[in-house]
């Protein structure tokens, strides 16, 4: 019993991180109804940001939480302005072969000069060591992921659900002509909600940095995982995505306790199951 | 139809004289390094296991002697099935004669097959499993570096005998896993060790958090690492995370290379113990072929013993057909003359090839330095011991090899 806790716990830390990108993936489909396949790679770009904020710049770990999601932010709303504006309303086809192939890209440059293995990043001196639960030891940064992410989530869902912005946001999607007419930039609120999602993808890049090697292909071998949840959640669905993200990251902790082979596959098999029962995804709203 | 046939016949036959008449003089020879060039192991071999096979090529000097040895590489993907396919187009369109490297067990196990039914050479360096040259073997088969017996029979039987007699294992789940896994356990049973527990993880696993939690409660001394590249990296350093070698146990990586040391860092990974074939800063001869090596290297990469046992392996077989005075294309043929002939380069020393294939050199037992005791960016491993080759590898006694039957 007190393992099945431990694994619940561990499950949630790897739910952060799936909420988190799928959370940026979602505000992005929603807003830009783009499929973004570039996510993994700038979710790694945040945390080779990291990397060289502390190494070349002596940047710690505090700082590359706030600038490496700018940085990286600003590095998507180029390729938005330069590439992905000028697939508007077309199918969503093209949008996701764009960014898949931008992703090969960055992951391909970034591979020729780094290698496969990846770089060490420190656990930042105040986050070190850990706390005995009784049930198990919890190392304090896993502890800060879980509180920090779910925090960022939520203040994500309140900007958009909740506040004026977001009201905005969402009405240049139903009827961009309309609210142009009221005398809002359309144009430049679609580029900076693109920054918002992969500046979410940069954070979860950083936040990953000290736990996971930092490796070109770190973010592709997340992405995949990632789609799966949030089509399970329901693309678009900003709560939806949060929600399965932290569940998903449970079940699959369940797995790894009681038949680890399949820690990897579950995942896609609930995505199979959800398809087959609920097309829209689970609190999808139909396409 | 039937001229269609008839002219067949008429090509092959002419095929088979001219080729009958360029056999003593056929100078030229195809090379294909097949490895992982961009997933877990691409560090470990990739990109850098072809550097090696063109260094060799280029330090046999026999381009000066009339030869034409041309290299061309693959990437396997991790996946058998692409590796075979990658395999038989080499043999039957690009007439490959010899393929080498090939890390990841259970690619090089289903690439054994097809070089042997093309009777191709085949000088596997990357891959773990000891299968290659035991119940698998092949007659066009070398195995050069390193396998999951000899890492059992080192690392392993070193920490046994040191004390750790209750082992857990984190098995990466697929042919190399399974087979270190294997080979470890009968070191420990020989010892009066007992294994406790274990899991089976995916290849690839970005999160050991889970099985980590599980190797701790089952209180076992040590904690087996079979896994290797980016798994065991991963694994080494959320154990650190998860508090593991503080609570009192033992990490085993039973396979690390040069360039996991590098990924995790001395300061997670110093201490650690584990067994090598080859490690660059050896001897004056390995310090002059890796400086060469990491200066060809885009990152500035030292070789890893994957690297070094392709420039070995393929060496000797360039060795071997200047011996025979020609390419015979035929692989068997090829592997029986590697095998007569004594290996010796400045890698890996003298050594010799057995009948089942297996390259027999020493192997050394390592410690990961301090971040103190390093002088340099590859400054890395602090020699503990020697083991001479008759005892690192599997005795022919213990052989369940076929070939040795005669």
């Amino acid at each position: 019993m007190q393992a099945l806790y431990a694994q619940l716990l561990v499950g949630l830390i790897n739910g952060s991180f799936y909420a988190l990108l799928s959370l940026g993936l979602a505000v992005i489909f929603g807003m830009l109804n783009i499929i973004n396949f570039a996510h993994g790679a700038l979710y790694m770009m945040g945390a080779f940001v990291a990397y060289f904020l502390l190494n070349l710049g002596g940047i710690n770990y505090w700082w590359a939480l706030l600038l490496a999601p700018i940085i990286v932010g600003i590095f998507g709303m180029i390729l938005e302005r330069t590439m992905l504006k000028f697939l508007t309303g077309l199918d969503h086809l093209y949008g996701l072969l764009l960014t898949f192939g931008i992703a090969l890209i960055v992951q391909g440059v970034f591979q020729n000069y780094f290698g496969s293995s990846g770089l060490p990043y420190a656990i930042p001196d105040q986050l070190k060591g850990g706390m005995n639960l009784g049930f198990m030891f919890l190392p304090v940064y896993r502890g800060w992921v879980v509180i920090f992410s779910l925090v960022v989530c939520l203040a994500t869902w309140f900007l958009i659900e909740k506040t004026r912005l977001g009201a905005y946001l969402r009405a240049a999607t139903e009827n961009p002509t309309l609210v142009r007419a009221f005398g809002i930039n359309v144009p430049r609120m679609i580029t900076l909600t693109y920054g918002l999602g992969v500046g979410l993808a940069a954070l979860a890049g950083v936040l990953s940095a000290p736990i996971n090697q930092v490796r070109p292909l770190m973010g592709a071998d997340l992405i995949i995982v990632v789609f799966a949840v949030v089509v399970i959640g329901g693309m678009g669905s900003i709560m939806g995505s949060i929600i399965t993200g932290f569940a998903l990251g449970v079940i699959e902790g369940l797995t790894k306790y009681f038949y680890p082979e399949a820690s990897n596959t579950v995942v896609f098999v609930l995505m199979v199951l959800v398809l087959l029962v609920k097309p829209t995804g689970l609190t999808g709203r139909a396409a | 139809m039937k001229t269609s046939i008839a002219s067949l016949l008429l090509g092959t036959a002419l095929a088979v004289t001219t080729a009958g008449a360029a056999f003593a003089q056929d100078k030229t020879v195809k090379i294909g390094a097949l490895s992982d060039q961009s997933g877990l192991y691409a560090d470990l071999g990739g990109p850098g296991s072809t550097l090696a096979a063109q260094m060799a090529v280029e330090d046999s000097g026999l381009a000066a002697k009339g030869w034409k040895i041309d290299i061309i590489s693959g990437d396997h993907q991790n996946k058998p099935d692409i590796g075979t396919a990658i395999a038989r187009q080499w043999f039957d369109v690009d007439k490959v004669d010899v393929i080498v490297d090939v890390p990841n067990s259970g690619v090089a196990l289903a690439v054994n097959n097809v070089v042997k039914e093309k009777n191709g050479v085949y000088v596997n360096s990357g891959a773990a499993t000891s299968d290659l040259t035991n119940a698998q073997c092949s007659p066009n088969t070398v195995h050069w570096t390193y396998d999951t017996y000899m890492l059992a029979h080192t690392t392993g039987q070193a920490l046994v005998k040191a004390g750790g007699d209750t082992w857990f294992f984190l098995t990466a789940d697929y042919a190399f896993g399974a087979a270190l896994e294997r080979d470890t356990t009968a070191v420990i049973a020989a010892n009066g060790g007992k294994v406790v527990g274990g899991v089976k993880h995916p290849l690839n696993t970005p999160d050991f958090s889970s099985f980590l939690l599980q190797a701790q409660a089952s209180k076992a001394k040590i904690i087996g690492l079979a896994n290797a590249g980016g798994d065991t990296t991963n694994a080494i350093k959320q154990a650190a995370e998860f508090g593991i070698v503080k609570g009192g146990q033992k990490l085993a990586a039973l396979l690390l290379f040069l360039t996991d040391v590098k990924a995790i860092g001395l300061e997670t990974a110093q201490g650690l113990n584990f067994t090598e074939t080859f490690y660059w800063d050896l001897n004056d001869q390995t310090r002059a072929f890796s400086k060469k090596f990491s200066e060809k290297m885009k990152n500035g990469a030292m070789p890893t013993m994957v690297q070094a046992g392709v420039y070995a392996g393929v060496r000797h077989y360039l060795k071997a057909l200047e011996a025979l005075g020609g390419n015979p294309h035929d692989g068997v043929k090829v592997v029986e003359k590697m095998k007569s002939m004594p290996t010796e380069d400045d890698l890996f020393g003298k050594g010799e090839i057995q009948p089942n294939g297996r390259t027999i050199h020493s192997a050394y037992l390592f410690e990961v330095k301090k971040p103190s005791e390093s002088k340099g960016p590859w400054d890395f491993y602090k020699l503990v011991g020697t083991v001479p080759g008759d005892q690192a590898f599997t005795p022919l006694s213990e052989s369940k090899c076929a070939l040795l039957k005669k």
